[in-house]
């Protein structure tokens, strides 16, 4: 787990550093297109004080140290400090990603248990064709069509997370409803890309559950059909699915990322997109880095609230050990 | 004898005696969607070999005249009736008087047919032999299948070279994320000890990184003086980086299984070695598993490609790939005045859906004693 994060950090660092030429290169780019004279010594200076000048490993361990201080450097686009910016727009990504992973497990889990009992019926069928045609449609073109019929047929705007009016505003009831309001479009975007998925997950396990003699005994003895199906076959088919979270998490990250930038959302997708054109390394590296650490992070609550829920994986291990 | 013989097999008795092969091609053939998903991708992958004999124009030509010109529609029937031959109406441009926008109507009175095997623009065939000759076009004025872009390009042609493009992103990253994932999977499989730990840990730290952070930030960091080739094979690349994990681990699982069959002891105690047991007999028993999953993977290779282009960190410029041409659909106010932009998209959703389906029957097939 910490061995993980330290890998992580290390390639979001190595991301950085690839491009030829850094932060600098760019900046005095900019500066002389502006007119500005820049001074070598002034360069140098600047280098210096963000500690250009070092190694890599080097930089990398001075990286590392801030960070772990909360530090995580100064974004020279914004000229901001970069955890400012992040905390900014880090809660509302993950409460979209949270609303996003709950909307695909109400939807998934639901409609794969219905498939499943009704195995090849039309509403199966339409089911599985649905769910592909989500998986195969790429969010962001998803979000742009949905943007383009909302703008067509209802002359709204979707895009953004807030109204003109609140964008300023500070937190209020009145700016928490007008979220409320713009959060369907962006959470129905990045939830069916994992739904389909899981829809399969869910009808194939409990599929396979069904059959087991048990339901037999179960369904000879008479009881009804709605408790024999959710007393045990729904609980334990519901087990591939927790675990499947960790890879639902990443999908539902790049899919949140990639959303918000066509939909102009006020979260991390723009930002690290933002950083990466301009090569805003502290930026785009930490962004990288905390996507990243939210979802390994995610996993290991999965992996808990797995053993929570299926005693049997606790047992087994026990044993090993 | 032999040939009266054969023919004396019952259809109960030719199940028993079938190949593994035969009684996968059997059972895949039941499956209706994988078929129809199979003959959709080979239209596709044809049409995306010989995109120059397809595409009806250069795609480098631009029409001035014909700025985001909307897409014709060809047609059998004027107002004299029906044509056998099929032709699309010429376009008459105005502007619109308040927002100096151009509208572009039908005009009724210029027809111009369309002919196949017609002879257009020059253009050279995988870049080797020159030829001019096209399926189908129109030997005077124009014809725009699915509308013109921004510079007035005819879009059909680039659509279909954009397949090519897209298409083969796909198929090669599916090879180095085969050669990297048989490899890899097959030595942590096999051998398992301390070398299946390590690519253990890389494949399960490459899984939970979220994908789009990750190929953003890898493929922003192409050097921009990089020529296109270059730039669509480090797509590639950074593609299957990732592709090959669960390649890994599919035949990492599977061998780790077959290990521990019947068969693989038996060929031990034979005193067979490691190599011929690996390639003689674990090998083909994974290879089915092997082509599902290389069937499932090059969708999302697709995707990739696409959506990385799409933000403009893909391909580039003068190479056109579905993503390319959907950037320049990329606000909602482009895409409501110019609704045709966004046809790469419907090809990229159809391929993504073929290739599931494929897939999917695939994956039933490779399983036949279930």
């Amino acid at each position: 787990m910490i061995i993980t994060l330290l890998v992580v950090s290390v390639v979001a660092f190595l991301i950085i550093q690839l491009p030829p030429g850094d932060f600098m290169t760019s900046y005095i780019v900019q500066l002389q297109a502006g007119g500005e004279q820049v001074q070598e010594e002034q360069v140098a200076a600047l280098r210096k004080q963000y500690g250009l000048d070092l190694p890599i490993y080097l930089q990398y361990f001075k990286w590392a140290w801030d960070m772990l201080h909360g530090d995580f450097g100064r974004a020279f686009s914004w000229n901001r400090p970069v955890s400012e910016l992040i905390a900014e727009r880090l809660p509302l990504t993950v409460v979209i990603s949270l609303f996003a992973l709950i909307f695909t497990y109400v939807m998934a889990i639901p409609i794969g248990i219905y498939s499943a009992t009704h195995q090849y019926s039309i509403a199966d069928y339409t089911f599985t064709v649905v769910g592909f045609a989500g998986l195969a449609t790429p969010n962001f073109l998803f979000a742009l069509i949905l943007m383009f019929l909302f703008y067509r047929y209802f002359g709204l705007s979707v895009g953004g997370l807030f109204s003109p009016q609140y964008l300023r505003a500070g937190w209020s009831i009145d700016k928490f409803i007008d979220m409320l309001k713009h959060l369907p479009v962006p959470i129905i975007v990045i939830g069916t890309a994992g739904t389909a998925g899981l829809i399969r997950v869910m009808r194939g396990c409990l599929l396979d559950e069904l059959r087991k003699q048990y339901v037999i005994t179960a369904r000879a003895k008479g009881v009804s059909e709605r408790t024999l199906i959710f007393k045990y076959p729904v609980r334990i088919a519901l087990n591939p699915i927790i675990s499947t979270i960790g890879w639902t998490l990443p999908i539902i990250v790049s899919g949140e990322t990639i959303t918000a930038i066509v939909l102009n959302l006020p979260t991390v997708g723009p930002l690290l997109f933002g950083a990466l054109l301009s090569q805003d390394m502290y930026l785009a590296g930490s962004t990288i880095m905390l996507l990243s650490f939210l979802t390994v992070i995610g996993t290991l609550i999965s992996d808990i609230l797995l053993v929570w829920m299926d005693p049997r994986i606790r047992y087994e291990k026990r044993e090993e050990s | 004898m032999m040939r009266r013989k054969k023919e004396e097999i019952s259809a109960e008795e030719r199940l028993y005696v079938a190949s593994q092969w035969q009684l996968m091609g059997r059972k895949f053939k039941k499956h209706k969607l994988a078929i129809f998903g199979g003959v959709v991708l080979g239209i596709f992958y044809l049409v995306a070999i010989f995109c120059e004999f397809f595409s009806p124009q250069d795609i480098y030509k631009g029409y001035t005249q014909y700025i985001y010109c909307p897409p014709q529609r060809i047609r059998f029937f004027d107002e004299k009736g029906f044509h056998f031959r099929s032709f699309v109406y010429g376009f008459k441009r105005t502007r619109d008087p308040k927002s100096l926008r151009r509208i572009y109507t039908e005009d009724k009175t210029k027809k111009y047919p369309i002919y196949l095997f017609v002879r257009g623009d020059k253009y050279k065939l995988w870049n080797l032999f020159e030829a001019d000759i096209h399926l189908f076009g129109v030997k005077e004025g124009v014809m725009f299948l699915f509308g013109t872009d921004k510079l007035g390009r005819d879009l059909f042609s680039r659509d279909l070279y954009a397949a090519r493009i897209s298409l083969s992103i796909g198929l090669v990253g599916v090879a180095i994320s085969f050669i990297l994932g048989s490899i890899l999977g097959g030595i942590s499989g096999y051998y398992g000890g301390v070398a299946d730990m390590i690519i253990q840990r890389i494949t399960e730290f490459l899984l939970c990184i979220p994908t789009i952070p990750l190929w953003m930030g890898l493929s922003a960091a192409l050097p921009p003086e990089w020529s296109p080739i270059k730039v669509y094979f480090g797509i590639i690349i950074i593609l299957s980086l990732r592709g090959w994990c669960g390649l890994a681990r599919v035949v990492r699982g599977k061998l780790l299984e077959l290990r521990e069959e019947d068969f693989a002891m038996a060929a031990k105690i034979a005193g067979a070695t490691d190599e011929m047991i690996i390639t003689r007999h674990l090998l083909p028993s994974v290879l089915s598993y092997l082509i599902v999953n290389l069937t499932l993977a090059i969708p999302w290779m697709i995707l990739g490609e696409t959506s990385l282009s799409f933000l403009g960190l893909g391909l580039r410029a003068p190479i056109v790939s579905w993503g390319v041409l959907l950037k320049n659909a990329q606000n909602v106010r482009t895409v409501t005045m110019h609704p045709w932009l966004l046809i790469p998209g419907l090809f990229v959703i159809i391929v993504v859906l073929t290739f599931n389906f494929l897939g999917d029957g695939l994956r039933d097939a490779a399983d036949p004693y279930k």
